[in-house]
């Protein structure tokens, strides 16, 4: 395979401008003769598919809800990044681009973070030109906030809903593309096979969720914006039907998949509370800048938190990062709580959790500044444990959260697959090894808004793509197959449930898979995984019938995937023996535990390429280089 | 931890043409740490075990944000407690021996698709009748040149914090998407950038809501008390106006 990333030549601040002036233009009067399936509905399919059709492409839009509007990144809380330098504290496209680099500690591709950073300033005008209700000081001014450790206040926001309103943004626009009719919008619909005739994206297989009908789709390009895959480990933040399917059947048809091991763990989540539990629920981590973390400093320590006196707890993250404190970035801090609780030192049920305290902040600030700052956070958690954190501190455990990694994709956002192009989530591009807080939304975005609509005109204009039947052999094979399996998976009448299978994936990969990570682990669940999918597929119980709205049907094809992709991530976390950023290999530590990169093998994209079914997946290296942001160990000392 | 055992009489409907029929069901230990829907999931996994059809009901997030979850709970739009999404409502409210009855939202607009699953795409096309500000993407001005005073901008936020979940609809006696498209209207029409479309979106937005089979608000305000995120009555107040003055400033 040969993976060439199209980076522009020249400066790294004229690449943008370079690439998008010797790109190739569509007639403004031919617009309309191309069609682009757009799969997802989220920030990036949304603005992707209205801004498409605003430039005067036929667009068909999917999403497996009810409503555009449902996708998941409805439920991001803390806000938006941009290089607006509106509070004059020194922030600049360099400085965010920087911070994007290390963050993701150098393994992301340098052009991509750049002009995402240069981006990030026009989706914020965008989104206000929608009527976005961002938060306001009382002059009337856009605010800011200082997210996720950062240095400067470069994060937009709209109370805790940030994700929401720009979602809201993107759907609004979409529908007023359906309401003219540029874009026919398909609802409760799930893309299960992608189509490539010729060599190129021409299609996908869907399934209507309510009639259970499949359906064959052709156009000119396919764009995948069908988010990450973290429920891979059933326990994440993410929404429950959120899946890998688009992106694993892309795949499967030839799509290099990026990085599988980069997956996110956020160290704010309220801890699971019993076996039923169904996803876990994140607390903004904005808590971290008031709320003190500790344990007990003894082991099995069950006395109540208020009876245990100063001197007996251990503030571990102000012990150990006294720079930096509770404020550490995401993987540190979820990491140093695994620790505390491996050595028996946790807190609540099955003593997975860490105590969040407001006491000092209550008695400095007084309640009602901390009641005006983090009052719905509060009201959230105590409806979902019945436990009020003005008394008792807040229990919190790290969880799945978002995945670095993704199908592989070029500059211009196009997988190796000609006319494939992934944008948002689904696609590794921009954040190496670890994402940056305030980062998911304007990645999103950018990609959406500013950089596809672009990509997706040089490709139709240069590649002329030749006109292609739905009922052609391509499209029928696929439907077939897609056909085929989903019989096979009514036709077990096993006994176990689809949830059970789910589950037990997930516990083998949070167990040898999760923040910490050791080749014997590894080896162990590369073990465990293969005969877990043999049982899958032997004993499985799916119910019901294929034209009708099934649930169960439609999550047992998701987790058929996940128990393929499962290996795939253990496969690529065993590949790179070293750590860096959330892939914490626990051979490759400094001697006080922190993350060791090795620069000098690992400096590399990893994109995995299918070569059938029981083959091993070949390892294709995109190297990477770093000229503007010089190489170093992360230190948050 | 507690457990305790529910009664559920849960309506059971094959498809949106076939008859529907409550159902009895025991659920022998709820944990009072459950939410809701993780009941039910319990249920389900215990009905496939019989292999019997599990309760089909729409869900997504779960953390009450995306608007997908929602059913009535002993007549209550998103069960008894108040400003919750049914997938936010944990298990610790009810108690021991329970009897409660689940059913779809009923409204003409809101087809029952299957069980617990109703057809809320009507709300889809209210919002693309008009429900938007008509800015292309590029081109737009630097966001700080449109000063927004901080009261605007939250009354705003208020009216922009709608899920579309569609508990309004499936409380008030009328079926009105009153407070949905209120919510929206109100949202734009209190932001300079929703200015210039101001009339046109109240008289394309309420033409479509009655369009779609909605019925007419007659104040009652069963939509403000279940609204799971607390969406006030004056939206609707707006809604009225703007569309008021839309229709005496109409030439058309």
């Amino acid at each position: 395979m040969q993976l060439d990333a199209k980076v522009p030549s020249g400066p790294i601040e004229k690449k943008w401008d370079q690439r998008r002036f010797e790109m190739k233009l569509v007639n403004p009067a031919n617009k309309r003769k191309h069609t682009i399936l757009v799969v997802g509905s989220g920030l990036a399919g949304a603005s992707a598919a209205a801004s498409l059709a605003e430039l005067g492409y036929h667009v068909k839009c999917f999403c497996f809800q009810d409503s555009p509007r449902r996708a998941h990144s409805i439920a991001a809380q803390g806000g938006i990044n941009a290089a607006k330098n509106y509070q004059n504290d020194g922030d600049s496209v360099m400085r965010l681009f920087y911070d994007t680099v290390k963050g993701g500690d150098f393994r992301s591709r340098e052009s991509n973070v750049y002009r995402l950073a240069q981006i990030s300033v026009e989706i914020i005008d965008q989104c206000v030109a929608q009527g976005v209700p961002f938060a306001r000081e009382y002059g009337g001014l856009l605010a800011n906030r200082s997210f996720g450790g950062a240095q400067v206040s470069r994060t937009f926001y709209a109370r805790g809903q940030t994700g929401q309103q720009l979602l809201l943004g993107a759907y609004q626009a979409l529908e007023r593309q359906i309401g003219l009719g540029k874009v026919e919008m398909f609802p409760r619909t799930e893309m299960l096979d992608l189509v490539i005739a010729d060599g190129q994206a021409r299609g996908i297989v869907t399934r209507n969720l309510i009639t259970g009908k499949l359906e064959t789709q052709a156009g000119d390009a396919v764009v995948l914006g069908t988010g990450g895959y973290g429920n891979v480990f059933y326990l994440s933040t993410n929404a429950k039907g959120s899946n890998a399917t688009a992106i694993w059947r892309a795949y499967k048809r030839g799509a290099a998949f990026a990085n599988p091991c980069y997956t996110q763990i956020h160290p704010t989540c309220i801890p699971v509370s019993g076996e039923y539990q169904s996803k876990l629920t994140l607390m903004s981590e904005s808590l971290r800048n008031d709320g003190r973390i500790w344990v007990p400093l003894k082991k099995g320590d069950s006395r109540p938190p208020s009876q245990i006196p100063a001197e007996e707890r251990d503030y571990y993250l102000e012990r150990r990062y006294p720079a930096f404190g509770n404020l550490v970035p995401r993987d540190v801090a979820s990491r140093a709580a695994k620790q505390v609780c491996d050595e028996g030192r946790g807190v609540g049920p099955g003593g997975l959790g860490v105590y969040l305290d407001f006491k000092n902040a209550i008695e400095r600030l007084g309640e009602p500044v901390v009641r005006d700052r983090y009052g719905n956070l509060f009201e959230m958690y105590e409806r979902i444990t019945g436990e009020d954190p003005y008394q008792v501190p807040m229990r919190i455990f790290p969880a799945i959260h978002y995945t670095m990694g993704g199908l592989w994709v070029d500059y211009n956002l196009m997988s190796n697959v000609p006319g494939l192009f992934v944008v948002g989530e689904a696609n590794f591009s921009d954040h190496g090894a670890n994402r940056l807080g305030a980062s998911a939304l304007m990645q999103g975005l950018a990609d959406g808004y500013f950089v596809l609509p672009y990509t997706i005109g040089d490709y139709l204009a240069t590649a002329k793509p030749a006109k292609v039947e739905a009922a052609s052999a391509p499209f029928t094979d696929a439907e077939r197959e897609v056909k085929a399996r989903l019989d096979k998976l009514l036709g077990i009448n096993g006994k176990r449930t689809v949830d059970s299978f789910h589950k037990e994936v997930g516990r083998i990969l949070w167990e040898d898979c999760g923040m910490a990570r050791t080749a014997e682990g590894l080896k162990r669940a590369l073990q465990k995984i293969p005969e877990l999918r043999e049982q899958f597929w032997k004993d499985v119980a799916v119910l019901g019938g294929e034209g009708e709205v099934n649930q169960q049907l439609e999550k047992a094809g998701r987790v058929a995937d996940f128990l393929e992709l499962a290996e795939l991530i253990c496969l690529d976390a065993l590949d790179r023996a070293e750590s860096c950023g959330c892939h914490l290999r626990e051979e490759f530590q400094t001697p006080d535990g922190e993350a060791k990169r090795n620069d000098a093998d690992f400096s590399y994209v990893a994109a995995w390429e299918w070569k059938g079914p029981g083959e091993q997946p070949a390892l294709n290296k995109e190297p990477l280089s770093f000229e503007h942001v010089h190489l170093a160990q992360r230190s948050y000392k | 931890m507690k457990s305790f055992k529910l009664i559920l009489n849960v309506w059971r409907q094959k498809s949106g043409n076939a008859d529907g029929k409550f159902v009895r069901y025991e659920v022998p230990d709820v944990s009072e740490h459950m939410s809701f829907l993780e009941m039910l999931d319990v249920l389900n996994e215990a009905l496939i075990g019989r292999g019997e059809q599990p309760v089909a009901f729409d869900h997504d997030c779960r953390e009450g944000i995306c608007g997908m979850c929602g059913f009535m709970i002993n007549g209550d739009a998103h069960g008894p407690l108040p400003g919750t999404t049914v997938c936010q409502l944990h298990m610790r409210h009810f108690h021991d021996g329970q009897e409660l009855w689940l059913e779809p939202w009923r409204a003409r607009a809101f087809p029952v698709v299957r069980d617990l699953m109703v057809n809320r795409s009507a709300f889809d096309r209210v919002i693309a009748a008009g429900g938007f500000v008509s800015v292309n993407t590029g081109g737009v001005p630097d966001g700080n040149t449109l000063p927004i005073g901080k009261l605007d901008a939250d009354r705003a936020m208020d009216a922009a914090a709608c899920i579309g979940c569609g508990a309004c609809v499936a409380m008030c006696p009328n079926s009105a998407a009153a407070l949905f498209t209120g919510a929206k209207i109100s949202h734009l029409g209190l932001l300079p950038q929703g200015q210039p479309e101001r009339n046109t979106r109240a008289e394309r937005m309420v033409t479509q809501m009655h369009a779609e089979g909605f019925g007419h608000c007659t104040s009652t305000g069963e939509c403000e008390a279940v609204c799971p995120k607390h969406i006030k009555l004056e939206v609707i107040a707006r809604m009225n106006a703007d569309f008021l003055r839309a229709k005496l400033r109409s030439r058309d």
